[in-house]
Parts: structure tokens; C-alpha cells; sequence
């Protein structure tokens, strides 16, 4: 009884600064609350809303009339994924040939544009260029125009009788028909032909062995060099921002301690860099999966389907073929190849074994330059 | 407490879900009932067209307008950058135009999801139109939509080519191996004798003259059949011999820019080349013949339909405009506006007359194949399309074997 006053005590003064505390969060959460509410709502009607429509639409019949939750439209389940994945008839090989076609352009173009970028920021970080300014914005010039007008310039150089193959032919090289080429390159190396009889049988997504080996077409290949020179600029914007962020010191500390131009490079900068090549290589992956106005405004896929990836081949089965489903479930097995490449990046570059500071100074560096890509305008990296 | 505000939060998000649906509106599935005059209202005609150019939009909006102050109901002509999308939103959304043009790619996916009326039968005038494109718009044994006009494929000729290789009127090839012959002669250090664009809808008047085509006359699939592996091998022996070449091969986008550039002294292109070799290339002079014969005579042709929407608003207002459009004197105007030929068999006679170089392209019409367009069949066309390309070094039996596989999968 004798500590009951105290007790006492405690709950009759120490409740008033508490429950002060917590109508005070109350306050500031309900505020928070609001201020992102416009946001909320943007986000909800057009992003999330669609995602669970379209996944709606991937399990079910929907034939494009009238609203997808219709009384006339009915739970499928894998149907559309099976005829995707399935690799029977057309639909099954054209998603074959669309990932085929898409992995070589990923596998080309993510490595030469992170190395294009890591070059061109390093040249432009040199304190001995003169009109460093000028080299900059010529660098990141081709990131803010847009896709469609790149496209329609590179139909131009590189059509039969364009500016490219009037260039090789100063060399007394024939130039090959870029944009109606359907032969792969890996092809070519080999000599062409049928290949081997071994190679003939479908072995992943109704394509052949063979097929899988083409390589990509040279009419992709304009395309890959297109995807280097369009987002080569915006990449070395991050690169620039991450260079700039390790400092003079880090450099000069090397130097004392005896480390050549390409030791610094490789033992100091790049490591340093990491985050900012995973950054990097991420952003490239998924830009280049989901690689699809240049196709709509040149090709439309061919020739012979070599320039077909799964966002086109995804729009193409939806709008054209009226195969809303099909269309569907091709851009949700797309997000599915985009997630997983991004989750083996992570565990084989890793961000471990740098010191927390740098990492935060790095961190902002890369805001500020996604930041920068971003008022350019609609954070489109993958021009 | 935050827990409340993220209730509130998942209430408010549900809220605006079932505002979505209930904004998207419900829609009816109605069985198929004639238009009838109890649903005539005065609610406007929209109308969704796909224009070549300003002459084609000007002459549709003048016809329509005639109509409107005719029938006293308003009506307004849109023309669509990307007519495929934007028809298909507006069945999406359950609020379509009333009318639009359909192309045969376009028809049958549209028939089959119910998005269009089939109101064919209800044509005063639907024995005129030639049975043809009266069948390219059947679905499922019912008379869609009305034909719009249609085009043809041909011979054209450039004339001055023509005669400095020695060639006169008489050597005008009626044959397969005059062709050869012909194109032989006109081939001259990079300029080929022929030239038409890698695909179906040019390579495909060889297989209709050898008497195949893709569908036997009961609609079954039969690309592989001998008449059409004879139509490839012949056009692979052209192409071998470097007297035939595809557009795409020469840098040009379709026959008709290769034929304007004088890479080509002849091609395989439609009607509308025409028009485009008065506006980009009128200083070559040229001449259309019928194409030669294989086994047979034939040919390829295309057309669009007036489509009426299942969902429109003022379903008779659309049709009343359809039988406006598809009069023969109406579609005389439109011929002379911007080039195509009238769907109906009366406009022939009249439009002869008017249009004596075009008679080769109308004669046509007599022996003319429609390409598949059953629900599919634009994606197996592609792929046939797609290894055409390549068609100078594949075995073309290969190719019709696998397009068979394609179409059997759809035709049966």
C-alpha cells in the first residue's frame, strides 16, 4: 500500500507528455497521410489498378470488348502462359524467337554501353580536357532526343544505299542491307547454311538449337549500336556524378603510394564505383528487355522476325491479333525474366566491402544524377 | 494509430477500384436482331477512318456531310493516326465509333469478339457487290459489313524500259515463261526486270495462276500443295537468275518506290501506285497489263468494309450512312477522288470509261483470291512473310510445309 502512491504518482504525471507524444505522431502520420494522398491516387488508378487488370486479363478469356470484368469473361487459368511458354505452334515460337532475339541484344548492349559510359566519364572527368562543357552535352545529346527521331535517322544511315555503306564502301566494302538482313551473325561467322541436322530439333520455346545459336540478325545489330550511342550519355551522367563524389584525395593517396594510371583505375576507382555499375547494369537490363519503340517505329520484328522482342511481341498479340491473354501473360513472363536477371546481378556483383560513408556519399551522388535524368523527362534511361 | 489512416488508406483505394468499374460500364451481350427503324434516333454518326491522305479525307468528309444535311442527323468524320488501337479502345471501353473502316486483318478477331454488327443482309443494294469481298466479309456464314472498294494486283510496265530493250505492245507476257523471257530482256547492270516486296500479298498472285492458293475452295488449309510449291520454285528461279528481285533487296520500301526509282522496269503492285506515280515520280511513264497466266489467270485482292459497332449509339443513323456511301454514284466520286475502285458491279461499266489505264486492275476482279483472314491468320500470313525473305536460298517446299502446319492450326 505504501508504493501505491507512487504508483500513482507516476500515472497521473507521466501519461499528460505521453499521450502529448502520441496525438502529436497522430497528428503528423494523418498530415503525411494526406500530402501523399494525391499521390496515392495518381499511382493507384494508373499504375497499380492496371498491373492487377492486366494480370487479371492474363488468366482469363477476355476478347476485348467491353470491360475485362465483364459477366462474359471467365477465369482461364495457365491457358495463355501455356500457349506462351509452351513452344507449340506459332505463338509458343514467336515468344522463342522474341526472347532469343532480345537475349543477344541484352547481352551486347548492357556490357558495350556500361563500358562506353565508364570511358566517356572518365575522359570527361580529366581536369586537362579544355571545354569539358562542351563534351559533356555533345556526350548526352543523343539521351534527350527522342527514340522515334534516333530510329528514323539510323533507317536512314544505315539503308542500303545510306551514309554507313557509302562510308564502307570507301574501303571497297560491300555493306549488307542492315534493316531487311534477317541472317545472324553467329551464322555468318559459321559460314550460314542449314546447319548440322543435330542442331535441328526444338529444344526451349519451340527454336531449334541452331536457332538459338543465330546470334543476332544484322538488322538487330544496327539496333544494338543505336541502344549504345542513345543511353551511353545517360549513363555517363551517373558515372561522371560518382567520379566526381570519390574525390582528388583517394587519387593523390594512391599516386603517394606508387599505384600506375591502370592500377588506380582498377584498384582504386573501379571498386569504389561498384554501386554505381550495379546501378548501371540494372537500369541497362531493364531497358533493354523491355526494348520496344525503336521496333514499333522501325521493323515492327522483321525481317524475318529477327528484330521481334516480347514488348512488341506482347503489344503486337494484344492490339493486332486481338489475343488480349496471350498479350497479357508475354508481359508478365517479360517482368518475371526482368526481375530475375536483376536478383543474379545483385548476388554477383554484391555492394558489400565498402565502408559506410562512401556508400553514403555515393548514394547521394547517384540521386542527383537520377534526379538530372529525371527533369530531362519521364526518367525514360533506355532512350 | 496509423493503423486507422492505412485502413482508411485500403478503403479509399477499394473505393476508387469500384469507381473504375463502375465508370467502365457494364455491358450487354445482345443476340444478333436486325437494325430496325424502332432503333433509329438522332444521336451523331462518328465515323473512324484510316486516310491515305488529305484527298481521301476531304472526299469522305463531303460525302458524309451530304448525308447529315440529307437525313437532318448530325455526323462527324475522325480520321485515326493508328485506326487498329484507336478501334479497338473504343470496343474496350464499350463506347466505340459508330462507324469505321475495317480492314480483312482487322475483321475477323472483330467479328468473333462481337464488336461488329452484322447488318449485311439488311443492303438494299448487297447482290450488287461482287461476291468476292462479299465473302472477305462473311463470318461464320453471316454478311458483315459492306464492302468499301477494293484493289487489285497488276503488271506495271515502264514504257520507255520497255522499248529500249525492243519490246512493242504484242510482247505484253501472258505467260510464265514470257514473263521470264520479257524480264530477261529488261534487266540491265543493277536495274531488274521485276520486283515486288517480299510477301504473301504479291507472291501470292504465282500460287493463285498455278491454280493453288493457301485455302482450297472449301476453306481448308493447303499451302503446301503442288500448285503453290510450282508457284515458289518458279518465282525462286527469278530470283536466282537475278531477273526478279525483291524490293527490299534493292533499298526500296514497296514495289512501287523501286519502280519510281527505275531499279525495277516492272512490278507487281496494286492500284494504288497510281496515285503515287502522279505525286512522288511523274516523270515515268508506264503502262498496266494484266498479269500473265499460269495454269489459270489470277490475281490477289484487298479491300476495307464500312463496320458498324455492335455498341454504337445510332445504329440505323450508321446504317442509313453505309447505304449512302456504298451507292454506285457515290463510290464513282470516291474513285475519282482519291483512286479506289467501287465495290459494286454497276460502278464497273462507268468506271471503265472514266479510267481507261485502270481496266487491267478492274478486269481483275474477276479471277481475284482473298488471303486468309480467319482469327489468326494475320500472324501465320506473317510468318509466311517472314521466311518469303529468305525464299532465294530455302527450299520452298520447306516453307509452304511449315506455313501449312501454321494454317492448319486455324483453318483445319
Amino acid at each position: 500500500m505504501a508504493t501505491t502512491p507512487g504508483l500513482e504518482r507516476t500515472e497521473t504525471s507521466a501519461p499528460t507528455p505521453r499521450s502529448h507524444h502520441a496525438r502529436l505522431n497522430r497528428q503528423q502520420a494523418g498530415a503525411g497521410w494526406l500530402f501523399v494522398l494525391p499521390m496515392v491516387v495518381v499511382l493507384g488508378i494508373f499504375l497499380f489498378l492496371p498491373v492487377v487488370m492486366a494480370a487479371w486479363v492474363s488468366v482469363a478469356d477476355w476478347t476485348g470488348r467491353g470491360a475485362p470484368w465483364g459477366s462474359n469473361v471467365s477465369f482461364v487459368g495457365g491457358t495463355n502462359y501455356a500457349q506462351v511458354l509452351g513452344g507449340q505452334g506459332l505463338a509458343g515460337r514467336d515468344f522463342g524467337t522474341s526472347i532469343r532475339n532480345n537475349l543477344y541484344y541484352v547481352i551486347l548492349v548492357v556490357p558495350l554501353q556500361t563500358a562506353l559510359s565508364l570511358t566517356l566519364a572518365f575522359l570527361v572527368n580529366k581536369r586537362a580536357l579544355k571545354g569539358k562543357g562542351f563534351y559533356r552535352t555533345a556526350f548526352y545529346f543523343p539521351s534527350v532526343t527522342s527514340s522515334v527521331a534516333i530510329t528514323v535517322l539510323w533507317l536512314f544511315l544505315f539503308s542500303a544505299s545510306g551514309a554507313i555503306n557509302a562510308f564502307l564502301g570507301l574501303f571497297a566494302i560491300t555493306g549488307p542491307n542492315w534493316f531487311q538482313d534477317p541472317r545472324g551473325i553467329i551464322h555468318l561467322i559459321l559460314g550460314g547454311g542449314d546447319g548440322p541436322a543435330a542442331l535441328q530439333q526444338p529444344v526451349l520455346f519451340g527454336i531449334s538449337t541452331w536457332e538459338w545459336l543465330a546470334g543476332p540478325s544484322v538488322a538487330m545489330c544496327a539496333f544494338i549500336l543505336m541502344a549504345i550511342f542513345t543511353t551511353s550519355g545517360t549513363f555517363m551522367l551517373l558515372f561522371l556524378a560518382a567520379l566526381q563524389a570519390i574525390g582528388e584525395e583517394t587519387e593523390e593517396a594512391a599516386m603517394v603510394d606508387g599505384a600506375n594510371a591502370w592500377q588506380r583505375f582498377r584498384y582504386v576507382t573501379l571498386p569504389m564505383l561498384r554501386p554505381t555499375v550495379f546501378t548501371v547494369l540494372t537500369l541497362g537490363t531493364i531497358g533493354t528487355w523491355q526494348v520496344f519503340d525503336q521496333i514499333y517505329t522501325g521493323t515492327r520484328g522483321g525481317p524475318a522476325k529477327t528484330t521481334l522482342t516480347p514488348a512488341y511481341l506482347s503489344y503486337d498479340a494484344a492490339f493486332v491479333s486481338q489475343d488480349w491473354g496471350r498479350g497479357a501473360a508475354i508481359a508478365f513472363v517479360l517482368f518475371g525474366i526482368i526481375v530475375i536477371f536483376t536478383i543474379i546481378q545483385r548476388l554477383v556483383l554484391g555492394t558489400g566491402g565498402i565502408d559506410r560513408t562512401t556508400r553514403r556519399e555515393l548514394r547521394s551522388a547517384r540521386l542527383i544524377a537520377q534526379a538530372s535524368i529525371q527533369a530531362k523527362g519521364g526518367g525514360d534511361v533506355q532512350a | 494509430m496509423p493503423r486507422i489512416t492505412r485502413a482508411a488508406a485500403i478503403s479509399l483505394a477499394a473505393a476508387t477500384l469500384l469507381t473504375v468499374t463502375a465508370c467502365s460500364g457494364g455491358f450487354s451481350s445482345e443476340s444478333p436482331t436486325p437494325i430496325t427503324s424502332e432503333s433509329a434516333n438522332k444521336n451523331p454518326v462518328t465515323v473512324l477512318i484510316g486516310s491515305s491522305g488529305d484527298a481521301e479525307t476531304t472526299s469522305v468528309k463531303t460525302a458524309v456531310a451530304a448525308w447529315s444535311a440529307k437525313s437532318g442527323i448530325p455526323a462527324e468524320v475522325k480520321v485515326a493516326s493508328d485506326l487498329t488501337q484507336q478501334a479497338t479502345q473504343g470496343f474496350a471501353g464499350g463506347k466505340p465509333d459508330d462507324l469505321l473502316y475495317v480492314s480483312t486483318d482487322q475483321f475477323a478477331g472483330w467479328a468473333k469478339n462481337g464488336s461488329l454488327e452484322a447488318y449485311g443482309d439488311q443492303l438494299p443494294n448487297k447482290s450488287d457487290f461482287y461476291p468476292g469481298l462479299v465473302s472477305a466479309f462473311s463470318y461464320d456464314g453471316k454478311f458483315y459489313c459492306a464492302p468499301k472498294d477494293f484493289s487489285t494486283l497488276a503488271l506495271v510496265i515502264n514504257t520507255d524500259m520497255w522499248s529500249d530493250a525492243g519490246l512493242t505492245d504484242a510482247d505484253v507476257p501472258t505467260t510464265w515463261d514470257q514473263l521470264e523471257a520479257v524480264a530477261k530482256k529488261l534487266t540491265k547492270g543493277k536495274r531488274v526486270g521485276l520486283a515486288f516486296s517480299p510477301e504473301i500479298a504479291r507472291v501470292g498472285v504465282f500460287m493463285a495462276q498455278a491454280g493453288g492458293g493457301l485455302l482450297s475452295a472449301d476453306g481448308k488449309a493447303q499451302a503446301n500443295a503442288q500448285p503453290n510449291v510450282d508457284a515458289l520454285t518458279y518465282v525462286q528461279k527469278l530470283l536466282k537468275e537475278g531477273v526478279a528481285a525483291f524490293s527490299s533487296d534493292l533499298g526500296a520500301g514497296w514495289g512501287g518506290e523501286a519502280f519510281g526509282k527505275k531499279q525495277a522496269a516492272m512490278v507487281i503492285e496494286g492500284n494504288w501506285i497510281t496515285g503515287a506515280m502522279t505525286s512522288t515520280y511523274p516523270s515515268v511513264k508506264y503502262t498496266v497489263a494484266e498479269l500473265p497466266a499460269g495454269t489459270q489467270k489470277g490475281t490477289l485482292q484487298f479491300t476495307n468494309c464500312w463496320g458498324i459497332a455492335a455498341d454504337a449509339d445510332n445504329k440505323a443513323g450508321a446504317l442509313s450512312l453505309v447505304e449512302f456511301l456504298t451507292t454506285t454514284e457515290q463510290q464513282l466520286t470516291f474513285a475519282k477522288d482519291f483512286g479506289v475502285m467501287p465495290s459494286v458491279k454497276s460502278a464497273a461499266e462507268q468506271y471503265k470509261t472514266d479510267n481507261p489505264t485502270m481496266v487491267p486492275f478492274i478486269n481483275g476482279a474477276e479471277y481475284a483470291q482473298n488471303l486468309p483472314s480467319m482469327p489468326g491468320a494475320a500472324d501465320v500470313l506473317k510468318d509466311f512473310n517472314s521466311q518469303l525473305t529468305g525464299l532465294k536460298s530455302k527450299d520452298p517446299k520447306t516453307i509452304l510445309d511449315s506455313t501449312q502446319t501454321n494454317l492448319q492450326a486455324i483453318a483445319g
